[in-house]
């Protein structure tokens, strides 16, 4: 009976993520309100299903009690963050809510799969993030000088990742980490969040050669830091998403050119510098042949996803726990093994998924540094996502990065609901804007002649409309939102000035309260 | 910035991620494999617990392993023919061995009927494993295994236009059928028979390696066949170091062909001296000397280790095959069927293919190309020496057979005292259409009942008169 079930499980998990994944996508194709949101709700039923038949198979397969209130909590976090974001924030992207949900979800059934008591600690982990995140859309929303602060955004970087290299401790070859008050403490999964707002406040309007210059300095010397610190990976991912900002920013595919030039010549240079860049590359080439000199880990990994094959061995009937860090860099092997590749290509899919709608919101925005935070953001997501799923599968070489959302990790958990809480916010701003447009256009009919002088000085008004025109977003979304009830209170949350200070420093100070809580 | 930037970009990572994806779905299904049957992969183990592993036959069928089951339940693997197969098929407890070790994964691997296979799995039954058909013959294995006798040694048969191997028997063996009882025993073995000596044994070449020579000197000098002469004393002396010929025999005048046909140490001492030792080395690479092998077994490889600095004794002993050269009697089997063929290697193989419990193919293995060792010219030439070998040389033995034989004698000198000698044959029957490759070493040969020559000579019998 139980044999029945656990075989059952693993096709059924694979069509509900199939379907789910489709939806994804699919949604787009619908421009009736309600279909979109029927399907954005089937999708909610279809994770909580898979979520419901991936910890019944743990259960049968553990007999474990403890699984069923484990399970039962998971569903009330999910649950909430669906219901808290689509009630507070009717304006968000429900569909980068579920996305979010989704990863949450297979993150969580993974982790327990491997190991019940660091599940527990992803789970807290989670929700003091989500907590923590939820009000992030409103500081992006009300702090309107969040562009003015661009020499903050570089000091705060450089100083969090130098306090790395010169205070922390080395974990697996590599100063990831600083230990505060015997917590450990991963800076560099933040400084992307930062240095994105830091190239955006710098780009937004200036892209002169003299800034670029100047902003690339900032950026080289991220990259330095990380590299010195031999986290390669968030080395990348900044330089990636430098590149892609720039690029975007200027217009000018030289850049790209350029940097990529010098990108592929500092690689060279890392590669006969750095004994554990080469051996990355060699177990790259052929992880057999370097098996008990760094290949372990890919060999591990590539068996498991070869020995699952399309169906997967099943959850608990592989050895996923014998690929190393399976919880956390090498989850999507894990996953691959026991869930099945079609499973693992889904999951890939969803991500792109995030991705598309990260820079969904980027095109839609017409503040040129909300475009660039979002647009920021969307790549730092994906370069991740891509250079730890290409890392496992021996696509390229690998560099030791999380999967977002899915793997264990507590800083990156963190980062990335805040992220996503970002990407929130500015689903909320494009709102504003357009209403903001909507405004003008209507008070242009209404003066007639009188409204050509008022579009001329456009920078000014823009400031003084955007404030004026808050009312009656305020005022409709309150309408809309009678349901929901809290809509004024939470408005009014949102002070001026020293105000947000204070937000920011509470909502870091809970953050390292979650990381407590991990290790 | 306009909006067409963000779409590039947006573009450039699905495109990625596309990317990415084939590769994965690549990955599965062509690469897959070879990853999976690494012995490296704990996995496997956890398919014995779904699947009851499979037979592995011979190329007509015949079993040489396969997993009963008790009314208990409980699954015994039996190898019907004992010892004869210890090494090649290997056995699957104490660690996995031979065929049982690098054909594991497909072993466990049930590919029967898939209405079948999900009525068991939901039955919670074990689903019945797939089976691997080796290119190995009983009857040629059979007959190298009689002929090498109680001696210690190895024999590799091999298919020169196929790179199947035929046989490889390696002695002394075990009894695959009891080898967790006497695991102890085994491993602490004066004469190691856990050791297949036929992939993994490093001898010294002896005169077989004098091909190797004579291919240099052809290399070397391309008009040799007709210009080369020598005349042999018995004996060659250079820097105070003296050659002798074995037996003391005076050849007289040769050519090289007649030098071959002798296996002529002073002759040869006489080539090595005139060759230029970096090339030398270049053709043994050439060769797959000091190179990694085609081969699924666990091997050694051969080693070269003449350098520009070595003297002249080392220079002659080398030439005949008795410097420091080692080699293996797979390897050996790989450069005569490669002579055979023409000069090209195909890739040797044990599986032919993989077929599910009810004899279905899954997989058919199918022959490769590994590389052109040599030109088909020089393939030629080393073939009608060999052919002169067993016309009027040291392997007359051979002749006067209702087949042809091409091939070359060696006699390894091991000992100082000159006593112990490891006997050596490699060669290749049907030389104008070749059929089967043999490589045979007999160690301590006592050369008056049993040489490398006689070896194989059992084995072309039994594969023409049987």
């Amino acid at each position: 009976m139980v044999n029945i079930v656990v075989e059952l499980s693993k096709y059924l998990m694979i069509i509900m993520i199939a379907v789910y994944t489709y939806e994804c996508f699919a949604v787009f194709g619908f421009s009736d309100e309600y279909t979109k949101k029927s399907i954005l709700r089937r999708q909610n039923v279809l994770m909580f299903l898979m979520h419901f038949t991936a910890f019944l198979v743990l259960y049968l397969q553990t007999e474990e009690k403890k699984m069923i209130g484990f399970y039962g909590m998971q569903v009330v976090l999910l649950l909430t963050i669906i219901l808290l974001y689509t009630k507070i924030y009717p304006k968000v992207s429900r569909l980068v809510v579920n996305n979010m949900c989704m990863l949450l979800s297979i993150g969580f059934i993974m982790i327990t799969r491997l190991s019940y008591s660091l599940a527990v600690k992803q789970f807290i982990i989670a929700a003091g993030a989500v907590a923590i995140s939820l009000i992030v859309p409103i500081i992006i929303r009300k702090v309107k000088v969040l562009s003015e602060w661009r020499r903050f955004y570089a000091i705060a970087g450089v100083i969090m990742l130098a306090v790395v290299l010169i205070f922390g401790p080395v974990t697996g070859g590599a100063l990831l980490s600083i230990q505060i008050g015997g917590f450990a403490l991963q800076p560099s999964e933040l400084v992307k969040i930062i240095f994105v707002f830091f190239t955006a406040a710098s780009l937004k309007m200036d892209t002169s050669f003299k800034n670029v210059v100047i902003t690339t300095v900032v950026a080289a010397v991220h990259v330095l830091i990380l590299v010195v610190s031999k986290d390669l990976g968030a080395a990348l991912i900044i330089f990636a998403v430098y590149l892609v900002m720039l690029y975007v920013a200027t217009r000018q595919p030289l850049y790209v050119f350029a940097g990529v030039g010098a990108g592929g010549a500092a690689s060279v240079v890392a590669y006969y510098l750095f004994n554990h860049v080469r051996v990355r590359v060699l177990a790259w080439k052929d992880p057999f042949a370097i098996y008990n000199e760094g290949g372990l880990q890919l060999a591990q990994s590539l068996m498991a996803i070869g020995t699952g094959s399309w169906f997967g061995m099943g959850l608990m009937q592989g050895a996923a726990d014998k690929i190393p860090v399976s919880e956390s860099d090498y989850i999507f092997s894990a996953i691959a093994e026991e869930m099945g590749l079609i499973f693992a290509i889904c999951l890939t899919m969803i991500c792109v998924s995030v991705y598309i709608m990260f820079l969904n919101i980027a095109m839609e925005l017409h503040d040129r540094f909300y475009k660039l935070v979002a647009l920021g953001l969307g790549t730092c997501y994906i370069f991740q996502v891509f250079l730890t799923i290409g890392g496992v599968t021996k696509f390229i070489p690998s560099t030791g990065v999380t999967l977002p959302l899915v793997s264990y990790g507590g800083s990156s958990v963190l980062s990335t609901v805040i992220m996503f809480g970002i990407i929130q916010g500015l689903y909320i701003v494009r709102e504003d804007e357009e209403e903001d447009i909507e405004r003008k256009k209507a008070q242009q009919l209404r003066n007639g002649q009188a409204g050509r002088r008022a579009s001329e000085p456009s920078r000014r008004k823009n400031v003084s409309t955007s404030k004026a025109a808050k009312r009656p977003a305020q005022r409709r979304a309150e309408e809309r939102g009678r349901t929901a009830g809290k809509q004024p209170q939470k408005i009014s949350s949102g002070k001026a000035g020293s105000g947000k200070a204070s937000v920011r420093t509470t909502g870091t100070k809970r953050a390292e309260g979650a990381r407590k809580g991990r290790s | 910035m306009t909006n067409k930037e963000f779409a590039r970009v947006t573009y450039m990572f699905v495109t990625l991620f596309l990317v990415m994806i084939g590769y994965m779905v690549y990955f599965n299904v062509v690469k897959s494999k070879e990853v999976i049957n690494s012995p490296y992969n704990v996995r496997q183990d956890l398919l014995a617990k779904r699947v009851v592993r499979g037979k592995i036959l011979d190329c007509n069928g015949e079993v040489l392993a396969q997993t009963v089951t008790d009314e208990d339940g409980t699954e015994t693997r039996e190898y019907p023919y004992d010892d004869l197969y210890a090494h090649v098929v290997g056995y699957s407890v104490k660690g996995k061995y031979g065929i049982e070790s690098i054909q594991n994964f497909n072993l466990l691997t049930s590919n029967a009927f898939f209405l079948e296979k999900l009525a068991k799995e939901f039955k919670g039954e074990k689903n019945i494993g797939d089976n691997v058909v080796t290119t190995l013959d009983t009857k040629l294995q059979q007959a190298a295994y009689n002929a090498l006798g109680n001696n210690k040694g190895a024999v590799v048969v091999m298919e020169a236009s196929t790179g199947k191997i035929l046989a490889m028997v390696s002695k002394p063996t075990f009894d695959a059928n009891t080898v967790a009882e006497n695991w102890e025993a085994l491993n602490n073995d004066p004469d190691s028979s856990l050791f297949n000596r036929a992939t993994m044994g490093q001898y010294t070449p002896g005169s077989t390696f004098k091909i190797v020579t004579t291919l240099e000197y052809l290399r070397e000098h391309p008009d040799a066949d007709d210009a080369y002469t020598h005349y042999c004393e018995g004996s060659i002396e250079a820097d105070g170091t003296t050659i002798h010929c074995y037996g003391q025999t005076a050849h007289g005048q040769e050519d090289l062909a007649d030098s071959v046909a002798n296996s002529c140490n002073t002759s040869f001492s006489n080539i090595g001296l005139q060759l230029d030792k970096d090339k030398w080395k270049k053709t043994t690479e050439d060769l797959l000397f000091d190179k990694k092998l085609p081969c699924d077994l666990s091997y050694r490889e051969s080693s070269f280790r003449l350098t520009g600095d070595s003297d002249s004794a080392e220079t002659m002993m080398t030439a005949i095959g008795q410097g420091k050269t080692v080699v293996t009697p797979y390897h050996m089997a790989m450069i005569t069927a490669a002579i055979a063929n023409g000069g090209t290697l195909m890739k040797p193989y044990l599986v032919d293919q993989i077929t599910n419990y009810t004899g279905t193919t899954v997989k058919k293995y199918m022959p490769e190309k590994y590389a052109d060792l040599m030109t088909s010219a020089e393939a030629a030439q080393l073939t009608e020496y060999m052919t002169d070998v067993v016309n009027y040389g040291t392997g007359t033995a051979l002749s006067g057979e209702s087949y042809t034989v091409a091939g070359k004698t060696g006699t390894a000198e091991v000992s100082v005292d000159k006593q112990t000698v490891h006997s050596w044959f490699v060669g290749f029957s049907n030389v104008d259409n070749p059929d089967i490759v043999v490589s045979a070493v007999v160690e301590n040969a006592d050369t008056a009942s049993i040489t490398g020559t006689s070896v194989a000579k059992k084995i072309f019998n039994a594969y023409y008169y049987q």
